[in-house]
């Protein structure tokens, strides 16, 4: 290494092979009761349709399989190892008590056909989680049923086109800012709206006058996250809201950066019509590697007859029951009632906080984001001063006339004991370091952080190629992207 | 760190938010809790949730076993908390559990791929059919009613959207696909048939003779399966061109309906227009084996607008437990298991019989039946819910020509004494009726 680091050190890991190459006939890791009906026999009762062979599935033991998992786990970094500064992920704490009460008994087994008689609690918990969330909003009306954030936003702009549909026109495009995440754009096309771009302005925000130009009577929505992508708050946004309003569109909030206005600001209070939350960004359910998130949808009035069905009501005798006579509904996006493991987790996440912490947990990101930018202003490029929110965006300006980029910069960084910030986006910052520390990290996590970035562009003046071989301390050094690519291997084969 | 920042208060950074919106009181949610206090709460509400009840209901969620190895090792935060495998230095571990799922989805599916997950079985389903389109150039979509019907509701939803048009096939008195509806209902604008199998009735279709049908107009195949245990013993579709499937039966909790584990397999010549995530090995400059996420040309933070589905944060964690499961059984277990499951069922399937109708037969079936009861079975569950058992589904809701009908399900966790109890109970509410129907001509 060529500046110390005092964050990490490397160390032995286990070299392991795939399960499949581990595999040998007569192992076994599992063990079933003895049969307690009579014996069947499975040609007669399946004919041609029973299967013959299970191929190269794996026979392995029980210990072979704890370390298998077990080695594979520590080549992975996660938020328990440090800090992990992806801009718009919200890496944040993932409490262990979430864990706890995701797998009591009763909740973890409980059958989504069930009689209502018996789904009380798992109804209580939804109906409690819902109300939370409609305060922490400020909207009128919620569904929990979308997996994850990219289907609330289907969910959202489903609810968006059958409102139009309902006033006689279902309009034909979508307003993204150029900011905006990816999936925005490719939600707007699976509802069948046409997606038009909408410039930043010079401070990094929605350029209302722009928006005002390119608002007209075939725009049913514009989407806008806030804080957007750079981290920056839309100062206009009521504005934007009245210039949708006035023209009968609306107004579609990405909730990705919810954990900056929490128990600050509420969307329904300033102008949002439709928003979703990413129960696992903001509300500290666990990314778990990608997913499962979950990504509630949160509406006005006007919206409510078009929610997804079931919603759950309290009955006249005040239990719990869902509905599904909603003529309006825009029909269901998943089976069953959404990722209820998730709901149990973000439930206690609000318990543990309450009112007064989550509005600490608030400040707390904003406060930190804040410090790193500090931190690293002047030795990092910061391409809008406008002021930060819970997420700062530099630019790879001043190293890449060595030669080193942002990803670079990124793979270095692991060198350093951090996962990467997020690099390259926003798209609207060429060569951005998108960094999001949450409210989790104390501040002697910080000052490494600030301390790594620093030693690395260091590094980029004295020895640029360094940092271009980097990492160098992982097992494996950087992966040939195009060959994967080129000639795609998916799987093993014997 | 204020000062550092050079600020004088916290409030000053939020000076961004126009005054008039920033928000000057305490939320109104409960109060802040300790964690003996959040553990009590959700103790209370799983009381309240039908906890210590035997279950015969199935239809799209199943109760197996899941060895306790799963907990252990999806809770390490290695993999707990991390986030998608984008940086794959730092991530080998979870890349080559992806590699190693798509693996044994491939095997068990008899497809030539998988992808690393999708929701769950429903939008599996629908974005299926959508890459069906997408290959196939063509825009219809039959899909059986035998699907689960609830999955069926969720490719509506997906389809209106799509200028897609659904038509319905109806089944047999065997539980299965009318073959000759079947063959009615292509049109040369139909880009993919859609069945299940085993069904929503617990029926196993003839997957050969339907690709067969579907192949000779140019329509894709496209089969859901719902249970994934099945797949131990009943021969995979491999005559399908997509197989979009619901892993929840491995390994993963009933949850009350989720998180589950929705994920795509298909042919080799299709994978550009699949959905989702895909690990693919590759090697380092040393030439070192590993693995990275690929052919991201298909997906949304690349291609926008033209990406081949909006998906992103997926279902990682709850792929990683059915990835264990399968590992745990392997390829003796899942037979073994899967043996279980059918020998269970034949029995509970043969004691109904001998008190009420056991609708579909003729067909082979796997963990599920379908029994007609001559009482509203909602008001014979009621009873079971008495003696804390929660019965089979009644199917009125979804089809209402089934009348009395339920849906009940069988795995390896149901004991012979639980499928006497629930079978005894039902056979006293056919004799009441009966004798009160007697009873009733007598006076007349």
């Amino acid at each position: 290494m060529k500046h110390a680091t005092r964050k990490a050190t490397r160390h032995i890991s286990q070299n392991e092979g795939l399960i499949f190459e581990k595999s040998s006939p007569g192992k076994a890791a599992w063990k079933l009761p003895p049969l307690d009906v009579p014996e069947v026999d499975t040609a007669k009762l399946l004919g041609k349709q029973e299967r013959q062979d299970l191929g190269s599935m794996p026979e392995v033991s029980e210990i072979e399989i704890i370390r298998h998992f077990t080695r594979l786990s520590t080549w992975n970094y996660a938020i328990d190892l440090g800090m992990y500064p992806l801009g718009s992920c919200t890496m944040k704490y993932n409490p262990r008590v979430n864990e706890f009460v995701a797998r009591v008994e009763g909740l973890a087994n409980g059958h989504p056909y069930q009689a209502e008689k018996v789904s009380q609690g798992a109804m209580r918990i939804m109906k409690t989680l819902s109300d939370c969330l409609l305060e922490i909003t400020g909207m009128d009306a919620i569904t929990l049923q979308p997996a994850a954030g990219a289907q609330g936003e289907l969910t959202g702009l489903l609810m968006v086109r059958a409102y139009h549909q309902a006033q006689g026109n279902a309009r034909k495009k979508i307003l993204i800012p150029d900011s905006a995440h990816g999936t925005n754009p490719a939600t707007a096309a699976t509802v069948g709206y046409a997606v038009e771009n909408l410039k930043s302005n010079e401070r990094g925000m929605v350029d209302v006058g722009a928006l005002e130009s390119q608002m007209n009577e075939d725009v049913a929505a514009f989407m806008v996250t806030n804080p957007n992508t750079l981290g920056v708050f839309e100062q206009e946004i009521h504005k934007i809201a009245q210039l949708m309003h006035a023209k009968g569109g609306l107004l579609y909030m990405d909730g990705a950066n919810m954990n900056a206005l929490v128990g600050k600001t509420r969307p329904g209070d300033f102008g949002v019509d439709v928003m979703h939350l990413n129960l696992h960004k903001t509300f500290s359910t666990p990314h778990g590697g990608g997913g499962p998130g979950s990504g509630p949808v949160a509406v006005k009035k006007i919206l409510e007859p078009f929610l997804p069905k079931p919603v759950v009501i309290t009955k006249p005798d005040g239990t719990l029951g869902f509905e599904y006579n909603r003529p309006q509904s825009v029909g269901r996006v998943r089976a069953f009632y959404g990722n209820f493991g998730m709901f149990i987790r973000a439930l206690a996440y609000i318990f543990a906080n309450g009112p007064d912490g989550l509005r600490q947990t608030t400040e707390d990101a904003v406060l930190n984001a804040n410090y790193i930018r500090k931190g690293l202003e002047g030795t990092y490029d910061l391409p809008y001063s406008t002021p930060s929110m819970h997420e700062v965006v530099f630019s790879d300006k001043v190293q890449s006339k060595k030669g080193v980029r942002t990803m670079d910069l990124a793979k270095r960084l692991i060198d350093y004991g951090f996962h990467p910030y997020t690099t390259a986006f926003p798209l609207i910052v060429p060569g951005a370091l998108m960094i999001e520390p949450t409210e989790s990290e104390p501040i002697e996590e910080l000052d490494l952080f600030i301390e790594a970035m620093k030693s690395i562009a260091e590094e980029v003046e004295e020895d640029p190629q360094f940092v271009l071989d980097a990492p160098h301390n992982t097992r494996i050094s950087r992966l040939d992207e195009t060959a994967a690519a080129r000639k795609p291997v998916l799987r093993w084969k014997p | 760190m204020l000062k550092a920042i050079g600020i004088r208060s916290v409030d000053e950074l939020f000076s961004p938010i126009p005054e008039q919106y920033r928000l000057n009181r305490d939320l109104a949610i409960p109060r802040q809790m300790a964690e003996s206090e959040i553990v009590d709460w959700f103790k209370q509400r799983a009381k309240e949730n039908g906890d210590g009840y035997t279950s015969f209901l199935g239809a799209g969620a199943y109760l197996h076993y899941r060895p306790v190895v799963i907990d252990a090792l999806v809770q390490r935060g290695e993999f707990l908390t991390s986030y998608t495998p984008y940086q794959a230095e730092f991530a080998q571990g979870t890349l080559q559990a992806i590699f190693e799922f798509q693996t044994m989805i491939s095997e068990l599916t008899g497809m030539d791929l998988a992808n690393a997950s999708m929701y769950d079985g429903s939008t599996g389903a629908a974005e299926a059919v959508m890459m069906a389109v997408r290959v196939t150039g063509k825009r219809g979509a039959v899909v059986a009613r035998s699907l689960h019907p609830e999955y069926r509701e969720v490719i509506h939803t997906y389809a209106t959207h799509q200028g897609i048009p659904l038509t319905s096939i109806e089944y047999t008195a065997s539980g299965q696909v009318d073959h000759r509806a079947l063959e009615a209902a292509i049109s040369d604008d139909t880009a993919c048939v859609l069945i299940q199998s085993p069904n929503f009735f617990g029926t196993i279709e003839d997957v050969e003779a339907i690709a067969e049908i579907a192949h000779k107009r140019g329509a894709l195949l496209i089969v859901s399966i719902a249970e994934a245990v099945s797949l131990g013993i009943v021969e995979p579709p491999r005559a399908a061109d997509i197989v979009a499937m619901e892993a929840q039966s491995f390994g993963v909790p009933l949850g009350f309906g989720g998180p589950y584990c929705g994920v795509l397999a298909t042919k080799e010549k299709f994978v550009r227009q699949m959905p989702g995530r895909l690990a693919g090995q590759t090697v380092d400059k040393n030439g070192k084996r590993g693995f990275v996420l690929t052919l991201a040309t298909r997906e949304q933070h690349i291609r926008r607008e033209k990406a081949t589905s909006n998906i992103c944060t997926n279902q990682a964690l709850v792929a990683l437990m059915v990835n264990i499961f399968m590992t745990v059984y392997g390829k003796v277990g899942l037979r073994e298991l899967a043996k279980q499951n059918l020998a269970k069922t034949a029995y509970a399937a043969d004691q109904f019989r001998k008190h009420a109708k056991v609708l579909f037969p003729g067909a082979p079936r796997f963990n599920e039946f379908v029994v007609e009861s001559s009482e509203d079975p909602y008001a014979i569950n009621s009873r079971l819910l008495g003696h804390k058992i929660v019965g089979g589904f009644p199917l009125r809701k979804f089809f209402p020509e089934l009348g009395y009908a339920a849906l009940w399900c069988c795995t390896e966790l149901t004991t012979r004494s639980m499928i006497d109890t629930a079978v005894g109970l039902v056979a006293d509410s056919e004799r009441a009726l009966r004798s009160m129907k007697e009873v009733e001509e007598v006076a007349r």
